[in-house]
């Protein structure tokens, strides 16, 4: 497991750019939301943690297509499928590695975005926490639609179809505790059921993931 | 004389031929009876005016779009355990007729709405939950499809369900958690089943009845019509082949 995480992270690094390529498209939407709603700052505070939530979710969207599509072009997916690694660690590994390669990067640059839209101060803490809880889920789920999609020459479309509606409660949740730190009230609830859903993806998906990568296999 | 007899396609397109016409028959009854009833014989309502009558459409349409979610979970869990053909074609069959429910009834909520709230749309929980419902039909028929392998996509749609599901009544909650947090949703719901009097209460039945038998008709001639093309499709390649 160690060595297909290793491998992952290596490829994100070295091979197809896919490592920056979620950065560089958070900080564009950022760039581009004062554009379209104008420079007012406090209009811009207001809406801060819920534009960088928006923009995390779809930095990671733009990246899952890459989890098994190139595996499975050079056939490399399928020797995985017979190696002794069970189809649900390949599947947790995968996710773990998109995570890393996507969530942190997203989790470490929301900060230093926040400012460029006048996050207020108590905010950053909170939304650096709920992003860092909810990434996983994302990246976990991501990778079951990614896994769902495989096989279809066309599945990029069809995935962002697929997996956005299940991104709806880590965002409700994940905005809400962020917006809710940068106005300095309770955060407790929406951080807790955010972990919570984090916690039950991560455990449960996997499954789901591995079954849908052996029917798409066989 | 057990349930899972009707698996097989024969029987199940033999028994549906012979039940079909009265379902079907039963549903337009039901349907134009309730409709009719609601909508000349009972009375305006005393502060919605006449706008209170597409109640009759709306609770229907809105109850079958999630019941119509709850038969394809049930269909494709007898898939995925019992490898039943007819079941996977049931659950594929049924989703089309889910979300067209569902659109009558967000569109016939704004339609209310807009004379009442005095808004086409609003965040309400409800609203938006039936809008994430809609997004989901939308993704198990767009997945359906996609894939040209009929078992592979009855594998994957029936496991998109399963975990679809469990997202959609998270979602639910969610929703309702979100909208408390922004404004105060209840002067916005109205719980039809407990405010409506006996006069409004007995058309609303009939019309719920009506709109039950319209889905299993659509569903019954949708499978049927999925097995005839299914069985089309082997005779062709049949023919090829020899």
């Amino acid at each position: 497991m160690i060595a297909l995480l290793l491998r992952d992270l290596r490829l994100a690094v070295r091979a197809g750019g896919g490592f920056g390529l979620g950065l560089a498209f958070f900080l564009i939407v950022t760039v581009l939301v004062p554009l379209g709603v104008g420079p007012q700052t406090a209009l811009l505070a207001r809406i801060a943690p819920g534009v960088l939530w928006i923009g995390a979710l779809l930095a990671c969207l733009l990246s899952l297509d890459r989890i098994f599509a190139l595996d499975r072009e050079d056939g490399s997916l399928d020797l995985l499928a017979t190696a002794p690694l069970p189809m649900e660690g390949i599947a947790f590994v995968k996710a773990l590695a998109h995570w890393i390669t996507t969530g942190l990067p997203l989790v470490a640059a929301a900060p230093l975005l926040g400012v460029l839209l006048n996050l207020p101060t108590p905010g950053y803490l909170w939304l650096l926490v709920s992003l860092a809880l909810g990434t996983p889920a994302l990246s976990v789920i991501g990778t079951f639609g990614a896994a769902l999609t495989v096989g279809l020459k066309r599945g990029g479309l069809l995935l962002s179809l697929l997996v956005l509606p299940l991104y709806v409660p880590t965002l409700i949740f994940g905005a809400e505790a962020a917006r809710r730190g940068a106005e300095g009230m309770d955060v407790q609830t929406p951080l807790l059921m955010l972990a919570g859903i984090s916690a039950g993806a991560v455990a449960l998906l996997p499954f789901a993931s591995a079954a849908v990568l052996r029917i798409n296999l066989r | 004389m057990s349930i899972w007899e009707y698996a097989n396609p024969v029987k199940f397109i033999r028994t549906t031929d012979l039940v079909l016409p009265w379902i079907a028959a039963a549903a337009v009854i039901c349907l134009v009876g309730g409709l009719c009833w609601g909508f000349f014989f009972t009375p305006d309502d005393y502060r919605q005016g006449s706008t209170v009558k597409i109640f009759y459409i709306h609770v229907p349409a809105a109850m079958m779009a999630i019941n119509a979610w709850a038969m394809m979970l049930i269909a494709s869990l007898i898939w995925i355990v019992r490898r039943h053909h007819v079941s996977a074609l049931a659950a594929r069959a049924a989703a089309p007729v889910g979300a067209t429910f569902t659109v009558i009834a967000l569109a016939t909520g704004a339609l209310w709405g807009q004379p009442m709230w005095g808004t086409w749309w609003a965040w309400d929980p409800r609203l938006t939950s039936f809008l994430v419902l809609f997004l989901f039909y939308l993704g198990y028929m767009a997945l359906w499809s996609a894939i040209e392998n009929d078992d592979t996509a009855a594998d994957l749609t029936s496991i998109l369900c399963l975990v679809g599901s469990v997202f959609a009544i998270l979602s639910r909650y969610a929703v309702l958690f979100w909208n408390q947090g922004l404004h105060q949703g209840a002067s916005l719901s109205m719980d039809a089943e407990e405010n409506v009097a006996d006069v409004f209460w007995y058309p609303t039945l009939m019309c719920i009845a009506g709109f039950v038998l319209l889905f299993v008709a659509l569903v019954f001639l949708r499978t049927q019509t999925e097995i005839r093309a299914r069985r089309a499709r082997a005779l062709l390649t049949r023919e090829r082949l020899t």
